[in-house]
């Protein structure tokens, strides 16, 4: 079966598969939308010999809200909170990509300390959520120690984040043209002293779950992602660089002020196992912890003062045209395609989400796997449903 | 130590109940209603402490506190949980195999609760003195198997099939390495009577079994330690129940009473293994020191030696739970095929070289 059908398609077939299932030896089992591991509505339709899956089909659609025509019905500003929505872990970066695409659409100049703000609070949200998946992976193994410590954590960055926009999930902190407000007074020395903690625990978390040795022996050489299939599927962010792609928009198209900060891109080099198995997705997100935190302490130190939002009007209107931006979230490209037909609303406003392409990568490498390497793969992929159904 | 039960409860009868004239035989089985009633009640209430101090481990080393709430420290939230779950609706699956999904959490349950028929709790204390108290204990727990598997078929869940696959792919290769371990100590001992290979390591901590060949019985008791947690379902072996793969392996569609009685035989399977392992290997109910506290205290009394022996034998059992605890709340759990293969190519080999050693060693 080819991963373009229609959902409807999926179940249709997946029903005359029954009958054969019926009288063959595999078994047909709906692993989700209400299962542990599906890291909110899922459906994955798993065909198995026993433990053993000869195919996986995941039925997406659950979380569909409509985003894109939401969009269509409101002014630029007003979707703003919208975004939040679209990754819940990550509503910093996805606020962060909305804007620059928009700003880009109706060519408004940031101030550069909006710029840096902004910086400093996607990297803190890009800990936060990779603090998250460290907690999720261990609770697919079955430690389920991880995930309290990973919160913990968490919500130190929470408390940050509170303290700077009142709220601790769905942030609606950035605006066209900057931020909604500066830092407040006790921001950097509380960043600067949470830095020094996180690094401490890194290697507490390295301690207990990355180098554990149960852990290595489920996630090392499981799920092994080859290059070219990564490529053709449009997979990005760290499932990409895990597969050994030295590959993230931070780089290799400079946005913001990343240019003038100094950090490295971890990539899966196959250390305990094969280049792009779990164990190497899960250690790049682990990687890129350390690597937020040199981005926010050079931030910080760089940081100029001045405005931190240009002046744009309550309702503008971009000059007629089209606009693709992208930035480097979490979980990959999130890329905002906005046509403008000169009014106050888009026109058209496509949202090209990370976790939809790295969830489409899933299938082809699941086949002849286990039931609970399925669970590592799946997890190691670190999807995010609202982010895969928009 | 049956003749001991009667002729005691024989005088008892005699002194007390002088107007009822019934054969010693019925006294005999009065007692064991009692005694079994004793066994009953502490068992489903280690069910539920042993819940509680689960949960309040896992609350310490999460940095947490855990249930604090229900009574002083938390102590009575088992209560709470068991009022809950006799209140909740009894609710069978369509699906269901009704006959045997109603079975299956008894089955299960008598399998647990038949270990403890022969193990001796303290001196002179315990419900029968089995001449052949191992490989009783060995046979009846396998009903624990048999219930799993009655469970995992007739909910008619596939989780719960794959689950109870799983489950008894596991139990019945660990029981293996851990027959091996029993018929070491059965070897060193002698006998299968629990509690003649008690009395055998009476005197002080240098005569209990674990110390008894060193380092090579030490050995033997961890391999009877990872093999047990592995035949209780506990981290980092509990693939049966593996929540994130297969939601709750064989009770995924249990609720109410019958999931507690999962629940009660659970924990009661784990007291039972850390309670076979505290006789076999640590002394069971004899003391560290070459004497007894209180006998040396308040003088030679047997009902104060039973005391302390029972005091002992709890906190051996006990020490052995929180270790269970401790690895459950620190460790990933195991892929199905590396478990297997640790159960055949590490566990196996090792528990018969120990034997093998072992034996030797004795006949020198």
């Amino acid at each position: 079966m080819s991963q373009n059908q229609e959902p409807t398609t999926i179940v249709k077939n997946a029903a005359t598969r029954m009958s054969e299932v019926v009288l063959g030896e595999e078994m047909l089992i709906n692993m989700g939308p209400q299962h542990p591991s599906t890291h909110g509505v899922l459906n994955k339709v798993l065909k198995t010999d026993g433990e053993i899956i000869s195919e996986v089909f995941p039925q997406v659609g659950y979380l569909h809200r409509g985003l894109e025509k939401i969009a269509e019905k409101l002014n630029y500003h007003q979707f703003m909170p919208y975004t939040d929505r679209i990754d819940y872990l990550a509503s910093m970066n996805c606020n962060m990509a909305y804007a620059m695409a928009v700003e880009k659409l109706a060519s408004i100049e940031v101030p550069k300390r909006a710029e840096y703000i902004r910086v400093v609070m996607a990297e803190f949200n890009r800990i936060a959520t990779h603090l998250v998946f460290m907690g999720t992976m261990g609770l697919e193994t079955g430690a389920w120690t991880p995930i309290v410590y990973g919160f913990r954590e968490r919500e130190e960055i929470l408390d940050l984040f509170e303290m700077t926009c009142g709220q601790r999930l769905t942030y609606n902190y950035m605006r066209i043209g900057g931020v909604s407000d500066d830092l407040p007074s006790g921001f950097v020395d509380k960043a600067r002293r949470f830095c020094d903690m996180l690094e401490q625990k890194w290697v507490e978390y390295n301690n207990l779950l990355s180098y554990n040795q149960i852990f290595i022996m489920r996630m090392a050489k499981v799920g092994v992602l080859p290059v070219d299939l990564a490529i053709d599927y449009g997979v990005t962010g760290p499932v990409l660089r895990g597969s050994g792609v030295k590959w993230d928009l931070r780089k290799n198209e400079p946005y913001s002020v990343y240019p003038e900060l100094e950090f490295d891109i971890p990539i899966g080099t196959g250390e305990l196992g094969q280049v792009g198995d779990a164990w190497d997705r899960y250690m790049v997100r682990m990687r890129e912890i350390k690597q937020s935190i040199r981005i926010i302490r050079q931030a910080l130190d760089k940081m100029p003062s001045g405005e931190v939002r240009a002046k744009v009007g309550r309702i503008f209107k971009p000059a007629a045209g089209e606009v693709y931006s992208r930035a480097e979230n979490p979980r990959g490209e999130l890329g905002f395609y906005v046509v403008s037909d000169g009014s106050a609303n888009p026109y058209r406003l496509k949202i090209r989400t990370a976790s939809f392409n790295n969830l489409s990568a899933v299938p082809p490498i699941s086949k002849g796997m286990m039931i609970s390497d399925f669970v590592m793969t799946l997890g190691s992929f670190d999807i995010v449903l609202p982010e895969v159904d928009r | 130590m049956l003749k001991e039960y009667i002729d005691a409860i024989k005088s008892f009868a005699e002194q007390y109940l002088p107007v009822i004239n019934v054969p010693v035989e019925l006294w005999y089985i009065v007692w064991l209603f009692i005694f079994g009633g004793i066994v009953l009640g502490g068992m489903m209430m280690f069910g539920g402490l042993g819940a509680y101090m689960e949960r309040r481990v896992a609350g310490f080393l999460q940095s947490r506190l855990g249930p604090n709430r229900v009574g002083p420290q938390g102590l009575l939230q088992f209560m709470a949980d068991g009022i809950k779950l006799v209140l909740k609706e009894d609710l069978i699956p369509a699906a269901a195999d009704k006959i045997l999904f109603r079975l299956a959490p008894y089955v299960l349950f008598i399998g647990t609760l038949g270990v403890f028929a022969a193990l001796p709790f303290s001196k002179y204390v315990g419900i029968t003195n089995l001449n052949l108290g191992l490989l009783y204990i060995l046979a009846i727990s396998s009903l624990v198997v048999i219930g799993i598997i009655m469970a995992g078929w007739s909910s008619g869940n596939k989780w719960s099939l794959l689950g109870a696959m799983r489950s008894v792919a596991q139990i019945i290769s660990y029981e293996i390495p851990i027959g091996i371990c029993f018929l070491t100590i059965i070897m060193m001992a002698g006998t299968m009577n629990m509690n003649t290979i008690t009395d055998l390591q009476s005197g002080s901590v240098i005569n209990w079994y674990i110390f008894r060949y060193p380092p090579i019985t030490l050995i033997l008791f961890l391999i009877y330690f990872i093999a047990s947690m592995a035949e209780v379902n506990r981290t980092p072996f509990d693939i049966p129940e593996a929540e994130s793969e297969i939601v709750g392996g064989y009770h995924t569609e249990y609720s109410g009473m019958r999931f507690a009685f999962f629940y009660m035989g659970e924990y009661g399977n784990m007291f039972a293994v850390c309670a076979i392992a505290s006789i076999l290997f640590l002394g069971g109910w004899q003391s560290p020191l070459p004497f007894f506290i209180l006998n040396e205290l308040f003088g030679d009394y047997a009902v104060l030696t039973a005391i302390e022996g029972f005091g002992w034998f709890l906190s051996k059992a006990m020490f052995l739970v929180f270790m269970m605890m401790w690895l459950r709340w620190t460790l990933p759990r195991y892929r199905v095929d590396q478990l297997m293969s640790l159960c055949w190519k590490v566990l196996l080999p090792f528990s018969l070289a120990c034997m093998l050693i072992i034996g030797f060693w004795m006949l020198k």
